[in-house]
């Protein structure tokens, strides 16, 4: 990631939030605010703190007086996100690896997604027909397992030991148990889409809408449900020894179902909001960022929810290949998951747990009043 | 025929838009900035002050009408209309749950403006997500909008409206209209007339700062007095605030406040205090500095303080000069620096130190110095040093257009039969001077709604 750029931004925010400190009018948006008034001054771990903190609702930069064309040009959301990429970048596990999230955008998804597929649909083909049933006539699971498991392990190190970085770069201390129940019910809610008053965040304009709140909690629950899906499957195979297919009302069948349609939903949702956009709110640049995320989420749910209906007699010669784009695309979202979007969700978590702790710690200005 | 022209685009003309559009009004909103910088200085406040007998929401304890109208009383000096402010005191009480209704959020008071939770209700996101609550709500009535859309002149028939030209030559005109265009303070040239010339050959106010928008010319108000209209308030008075000299010439707004004075001294250009720092706490004090900085040579301030007030105010926009030593100081701040350690060390020699508490008045003040500092008083002895140079800062202008109970603007003590005013052309009506916070968001929702409603009957009964 290019020193300058980063510094750039950061200088960027650290004059905004000078501003946005002497007048506070937005303190009841969100959690940055709050945050930033028991600040005087931002150096680099407290920005890259409210960055993360940040989740680009948009209220602040529509009800700024001092947003362009003032001329003091403040956009808060846009200042934040731009260092917010940085931060992935700086604290990414191993140490200039994070240069990726610069690149990783649709097009870099799309085809490590397709360049899978190619390749699974490729050593199908070459190999013809196992003994197996079903699914995994095409792959053994043992194969699946022992592909998945290590990608899915090693996305989950490298994001770990990014966000312990994170942490420790301005360690707030200990997290009590009513911190972490606050900043979890906050993730879980996503309570800072709210604006404050319960009717939503901004997107294309000064417009209150949940919209963006809804369609990330499709996203969100629905990849859970997905995720739950996946492991009851596993405890199933491995514990009980009942293997694949289940049937439609077995519990990772509903499971994956429900997940599946809340993964169409969600992104679909997420990616129009995304396009429609005010390009002043947050970083434009940063767009193919999401949407490369975004569309391996609905590439999953898409080939997933279609390959259940190869049960149907009708669709089942497609079952090898929707195998293949689907297996593609769990295995692209793996493959890129430290370093896309995916990361947003670590680092604003531990951003908001460093929120819940730091707030019950008494401040130490004695600002006086106004 | 149009039935209600309002021509103004702040907090006053948007709340009689709306009031007469819900009484079935057809309503024209002429805004004369463009769009991004509507609102007029509506949108850079923050709150509104509002009377209740019970905690209320963000509101604590109670604020009784008597108590408001005591507080008018007292920063007016009397220079007020009792029927009107008691008017716009008792609405005051009522007008949230409207404002609600039409998309405004508030917010508890925020940090750093405790002694405000009590009497004064805070705008979510402050005074431009009001207005554009306000906008929204008014599109959605039907409610007629157009930006960039200056009014020169209004045509009369006798004291009744008849229409408004435009400049650019189009002419609209309407049964009933709302003046709600501000007051006087963008206007240079005329702020230079009604502050002169001082007695060093300076014209002082052409080193004010304007705090709001650049759009308050006083046009409509100058064509108004030209016209006939009855005229209230002091055209040489306006509302100042000791602001950073680095603020910019408009639309600085709240945050080019120094809010250090009284954890210091004040000092002008020759290096030498003229007023006591620490007379009163600082929210009632700020309003005062402007004046007393604007009678300065050069209109110009300097905020002198030492490492211990830092982090004890509300950190300032601008950073301050920093330095070492004191002579440092002064010389980076361009000050004589024999005059300026002077004035510090008879000042720092003349502290008696008590118990320093910001909190309350406490007991540290000068003896045997003149002008005394009365509490606060500390000597400036440990580094580093800072200095903000200050100037004034101008909010808004008094003069105005009288108005009765029912905003109805007054000719030759008549009251026109179709021609209202509401926010700060007719401000002066109730507060002639002075100020306390929010009560100009009071006046301008309180007056605009009368205002809306009278030009939606007017209209109405001469459909």
């Amino acid at each position: 990631m290019k020193v300058l750029e980063s510094l750039i931004a950061e200088a960027e925010v650290a004059r905004v939030l000078q501003i946005c400190n002497a007048c506070r009018y937005c303190e009841g948006f969100c959690a940055v605010f709050p945050a930033m008034t028991r600040r005087l001054e931002f150096p680099k771990a407290d920005i890259h703190y409210l960055a993360n903190l940040c989740h680009n609702c948009g209220a602040c930069l529509h009800a700024c007086q001092y947003a362009p064309p003032h001329e003091f040009a403040v956009n808060v959301p846009q200042a934040l996100a731009r260092v917010r990429l940085h931060t992935y970048a700086q604290y990414a596990w191993p140490a200039g690896v994070g240069r990726l999230y610069q690149r990783n955008g649709l097009v870099l998804a799309v085809a490590v997604w397709l360049g899978l597929a190619f390749f699974l649909i490729l050593a199908m083909a070459l190999k013809g027909s196992s003994s197996g049933s079903g699914f995994y006539a095409v792959f053994p699971h043992g194969l699946m397992a022992g592909l998945f498991a290590p990608v899915f392990g090693y996305a989950l190190l490298a994001l770990g030991l990014g966000v312990a970085r994170f942490w420790r770069d301005e360690d707030p201390g200990a997290a009590s148990a009513p911190a972490v129940q606050e900043a979890t019910v906050n993730v879980l809610k996503l309570t800072y889409l709210d604006g404050g008053h319960g009717q939503g965040c901004n997107n294309d304009d000064d417009r209150w809408s949940q919209a963006r709140r809804h369609a990330h909690h499709a996203t969100f629950y629905g990849f859970g449900l997905c995720f739950a899906a996946t492991s009851v499957a596993t405890v199933y195979h491995y514990v009980f020894g009942w293997v694949a297919p289940y049937g439609w009302t077995s519990l990772p069948k509903l499971l994956g179902t429900l997940g599946g349609i809340g993964l169409i939903v969600g992104p679909l949702g997420l990616a129009w909001l995304n396009v429609q956009r005010d390009p002043r709110q947050g970083d434009a640049a940063q767009k193919p960022l999401d949407l490369g995320f975004i569309a391996l989420l609905l590439g999953i749910s898409a080939s997933g929810l279609l390959l259940a209906l190869t049960r149907w007699p009708l669709l089942a010669p497609a079952m090898p290949l929707l195998l293949c784009l689907h297996l593609g695309a769990v295995m692209a979202l793996f493959l890129t998951m430290p370093y896309s979007k995916f990361a947003h969700g670590f680092y604003r978590g531990a951003a908001l747990l460093k929120w819940s702790v730091e707030r019950r710690l008494p401040t130490t200005l004695r600002l006086g009043s106004e | 025929m149009l039935d209600v022209l309002v021509i103004g685009g702040g907090n006053a003309a948007l709340c009689a838009a709306l009031v007469a559009r819900e009484a079935g009004a057809s309503v024209l909103l002429l805004e004369a900035a463009p769009r991004d910088w509507r609102g007029g200085n509506s949108m850079h406040t923050r709150n509104i002050r509002c009377s209740h007998d019970a905690p209320q929401d963000v509101l604590t304890e109670a604020y009784p009408e008597e108590e408001f109208w005591q507080d008018l009383l007292k920063v007016t000096g009397g220079l007020t209309t009792e029927a009107l402010t008691r008017r716009v005191i008792r609405d005051s009480a009522t007008c949230r749950s409207w404002m609600r209704r039409h998309g405004v959020h508030f917010q508890p008071s925020l940090s750093g403006t405790l002694h405000l939770s009590r009497t004064n209700a805070f705008f979510m996101g402050g005074g431009k997500a009001l207005v554009n609550a306000y906008y929204r709500s008014a599109e959605a009535l039907g409610v007629a909008l157009r930006y960039d859309a200056a009014v020169e002149r209004l045509e009369f028939d006798g004291s009744r409206f008849v229409a408004a030209q435009l400049v650019g030559g189009v002419r609209i005109a309407a049964r009933s209209c709302v003046v709600a265009s501000g007051g006087f303070e963008s206007n240079r040239e005329w702020l230079r007339e009604a502050w002169g010339c001082n007695e060093r050959g300076e014209w002082p106010a052409d080193n004010f700062a304007i705090r709001g928008t650049r759009y308050n010319q006083g046009v409509l108000l100058k064509d108004l007095l030209a016209q006939g209209a009855d005229r209230i308030g002091d055209p040489t008075q306006a509302h100042m605030v000791a602001i950073d000299a680095r603020a910019p010439l408009y639309d600085g707004g709240i945050v080019t406040r120094v809010d250090c004075v009284s954890l210091g001294i004040m000092v002008n250009q020759a290096g030498e205090r003229f007023d006591d720092e620490g007379e009163d706490f600082w929210p009632k004090r700020y309003a005062i500095w402007g004046r007393l900085v604007a009678l300065q040579a050069g209109q110009i301030g300097h905020s002198i303080i030492d490492a211990k007030a830092v982090g004890r105010f509300m950190p300032p926009v601008f950073k301050g000069v920093q330095a070492d030593t004191l002579p440092q100081l002064a010389q980076q701040l361009g000050l004589p620096e024999t005059a300026f350690m002077q004035t510090v060390n008879d000042y720092n020699a003349a502290c008696r130190v008590g118990t320093f508490d910001h909190a309350v008045l406490d007991d540290c003040a000068t003896v045997g110095l003149t002008p005394p500092k009365t509490h606060w008083a500390r000597p400036i002895d440990t580094a580093p040093f800072f200095g903000y140079t200050l100037k004034p800062g101008v909010t808004f202008t008094y003069l105005g257009v009288k108005v009765d109970e029912r905003a109805a603007v007054h000719f030759a003590g008549q009251p026109s039969a179709n021609l209202y005013a509401a926010g700060e052309v007719m401000a002066g009506n109730v507060l002639g001077k002075g100020y306390t916070a929010g009560v100009g968001m009071t006046i301008g929702t309180v007056f605009g709604r009368i205002a809306g409603a009278s030009a939606a009957a007017a209209a109405r009964a001469s459909a």
